[in-house]
């Protein structure tokens, strides 16, 4: 992977430290350090309540942190509400979709971005739609019915796309391949990799293993809120399954941080 | 012979998938069209056969009906109810629901009645005084609404009861102010009519508006290389139209013409159809109304956008207001009250604006109100009481909200939710 060894020593896109966040008398992200590069794909897995979704909510501006700091782009940055993370760069797409099923694809493309307010240009959004739509090699039939009308597979290109529209920096999948059938998850793992390819920085929320191992350059690991260990994708799965259910042997998790710590460097 | 046309259309940007089936010429669109409504996407479909099914009834019983003198008096009657019930659908839009309309309105024409008659002041100031109430009423509705989260029908029903005391208040023991016969104000919702060459004229318009628009938007789809309307459609179109608005004039210049009360109601229908389709703010309407969390999740400032909901429907409800207080050259302590409230609602679903959020047009106030006063004119030449009317109304809205839910139901069966 020779894209690992720049990355290293490049500055990245997005940095996080000791990022928390409390719900009332729940701690639901304590301490978290998270780097990502530009062109790499880091995925983020952890048992259910591990704060995966809140820390995506966190970077996309739906919740404030309640402390911690995030640097993006070398700056400090405050994500104070989800305009002020899509007009810095970090476009999210959300486990839900967040898309309008009563609009049509070039509608929810465009949706809070349309072009000249007073009199839609619907000749260039179209356009501009059906570019996106073949850049990710979408196979969507109409950008003009609406999105109640798509498969699941399709919807997720459409939000993915519209995602793109902005050409952020940082992109945020959020469970992008949850609901979907095998074929259509290989697409969307497709679809992932191409916005990698495009010099994007990936942060990809997964339950699937087979996917996470499939697209992502590094895992990282929150378990009950904290970060436990990052992983290059070859880490075995019993390794992963340790570090995201905090197995009793300590000495596997020991093991495989040390070994991820090695892998960094030489490969 | 250079034909490259069906070479190209092929290959356009959006007619590239085979699965799609292409309906630019004039048997796909009526293709699509049946394709469309099969599928519960009934859009102004069923409130077309239910005007020919209403007209057809009531000719039949009384030929009066469709008499140029009657539908003269229906368009006077339809203008103010649906001036309000324009208000009514940008509540709709966005899945909320305004239940004080018509205290509103009748708040508006006490207001009229009292800045006018009794303190004096000019025409222009008394009218923005009463539009001005309407819309501060929709700016209260939305603080509450936003600021305490009280659901829109809670806060309106308050609104309801609270606005009518206003009402009352303001009127003070006479109940009941006169409009001067012979003002302006008075003629323009009595008697002002287009001048007949006129009427022939301005129903030109909206045909050639059409023409122009499509073709310009056909060939900057061209340029784009994207499937684009034949100009043998859109010629159709507009000649359709034309033909239709001509043949309605000819009927109303029979009589005493088109009212210019009724022109200004078409004009604001017009313009609110337009910010609602081609606007970013309609836009934004629709997706408040289809996915209230997306809409916030893709920057839309959605508080803003109730807001404006609110602040159109009071405003709307406030002109619709005046207009009936010219309509009737009075304020009263019985305006904006019976049923002026549900036929606003009413017209607003019945024409096609769902109560369920996000899908709608503002024809549809336009549509339904014609639909509503035919009803309520025939019934009326019919000589029936009031309690019929009440009733047969009351069962033309269940109807059109069951065609709704069910067209609603088909649309996700059909995938078009």
């Amino acid at each position: 992977m020779p894209a690992s060894d720049s990355t290293a020593k490049r500055e990245p896109v997005l940095s996080l430290r000791g990022i928390s966040k409390n719900f009332g008398a729940v701690q639901a992200l304590t301490d978290i350090n998270l780097d990502v590069h530009a062109g790499e794909v880091v995925a983020l897995v952890g048992d259910n309540g591990a704060g995966k979704s809140t820390l995506v909510k966190i970077l996309s501006g739906v919740h404030p942190a309640t402390s911690g700091a995030i640097r993006f782009l070398s700056q400090e940055v405050h994500l104070a509400d989800p305009g002020a993370a899509l007009s810095l760069g970090i476009a999210t797409v959300f486990q839900d979709l967040a898309l309008c099923e009563n609009l049509d694809v070039v509608a929810n493309i465009f949706l809070g971005r349309e072009l000249s307010p007073l009199g839609l240009d619907e000749v260039t959004m179209e356009v501009r739609a059906w570019q996106l739509l073949n850049e990710l090699s979408a196979r969507i039939p109409s950008v003009r019915e609406v999105v109640a009308s798509l498969s699941g597979g399709q919807r997720q290109t459409v939000a993915i796309a519209r995602s793109l529209l902005l050409e952020p920096k940082l992109i945020l999948l959020d469970e992008p391949t949850a609901a979907l059938g095998v074929a259509q998850t290989a697409e969307v793992l497709d679809l992932i990799e191409r916005v990698r390819d495009r010099g994007l920085a990936v942060v990809m929320v997964s339950h699937n293993m087979e996917d996470v191992r499939a697209v992502a350059d590094r895992i990282a690991v929150l378990r009950l809120g904290r970060n436990n260990g990052i992983f290059l994708p070859d880490a075995s799965n019993a390794e992963l399954v340790a570090a995201i259910t905090g197995a009793e042997n300590n000495a596997i998790s020991r093991r495989a941080q040390r070994r991820a710590a090695e892998g960094q460097a030489p490969q | 012979m250079s034909r490259p046309d069906d070479t190209a259309t092929s290959a356009k940007l959006d007619r590239r998938d085979e699965r799609l089936q292409s309906g630019d010429d004039i048997g796909g669109a009526i293709r699509n069209f049946i394709e469309r409504v099969r599928a519960g996407d009934l859009g102004s479909l069923p409130v077309i056969v239910g005007l020919i099914v209403i007209c057809s009834v009531f000719t039949a019983i009384n030929p009066l009906f469709l008499s140029p003198a009657n539908l003269v008096n229906l368009l006077f009657d339809c203008s103010t109810v649906g001036i309000i019930s324009l208000g009514v659908v940008c509540m709709l839009l966005v899945g909320e629901i305004d239940l004080s309309v018509g205290s509103v309105s009748g708040l508006a024409s006490a207001v009229l009645g009292v800045v006018w008659v009794n303190t004096g002041w000019p025409v222009p100031l008394a009218i923005i005084a009463a539009i001005g109430t309407g819309a501060l009423i929709g700016l209260i509705y939305s603080e509450l609404f936003n600021r305490f989260g009280m659901p829109s029908f809670v806060a309106t029903l308050a609104g309801l009861l609270a606005v009518l005391g206003a009402q009352l208040y303001i009127l003070g023991p006479t109940g009941s102010i006169n409009l001067p016969y012979g003002s302006d104000l008075v003629n323009f919702g009595q008697l002002l009519v287009i001048p007949k060459p006129l009427g022939y004229a301005l129903a030109l318009i909206p045909g050639l508006v059409s023409f122009a628009s499509r073709l310009r938007m056909a060939q900057r789809r061209r340029a784009a290389n994207l499937s684009s309307a034949s100009l043998a459609m859109i010629a159709l179109r507009a000649g359709l139209l034309t033909i239709g608005l001509e043949i309605a004039v000819f009927v109303l210049n029979q009589a005493r013409g088109v009212p210019w009360m009724f022109a200004l109601f078409v004009l604001l229908v017009v313009v609110m159809h337009y910010a609602l389709s081609r606007t970013k703010w309609g836009r934004s309407m629709r997706a408040v109304g289809g996915n209230r969390e997306a809409a916030r999740r893709a920057g839309i400032k959605v508080r803003a956008i109730y807001t404006s909901a609110f602040v159109l429907c009071g405003t709307f409800a406030a002109i619709g207001g005046v207009m009936a207080a010219c309509r009737l050259a009075s304020a009263s302590q019985q305006a904006g009250t019976g049923d002026v409230n549900l036929n606003a609602i009413a017209a607003a679903v019945i024409g096609g604006t769902s109560l369920f959020g996000g899908r709608g047009s503002a024809y549809s106030a336009l549509l339904g109100i014609i639909v509503i006063q035919s009803i309520s004119s025939g019934l009326t030449l019919l000589d029936l009481s009031s309690s019929l009317r009440y009733m047969i109304t009351g069962a033309v809205l269940a109807i059109a909200v069951v065609v709704d839910s069910l067209a609603r139901r088909s649309r996700q069966s059909h995938g078009r939710a």
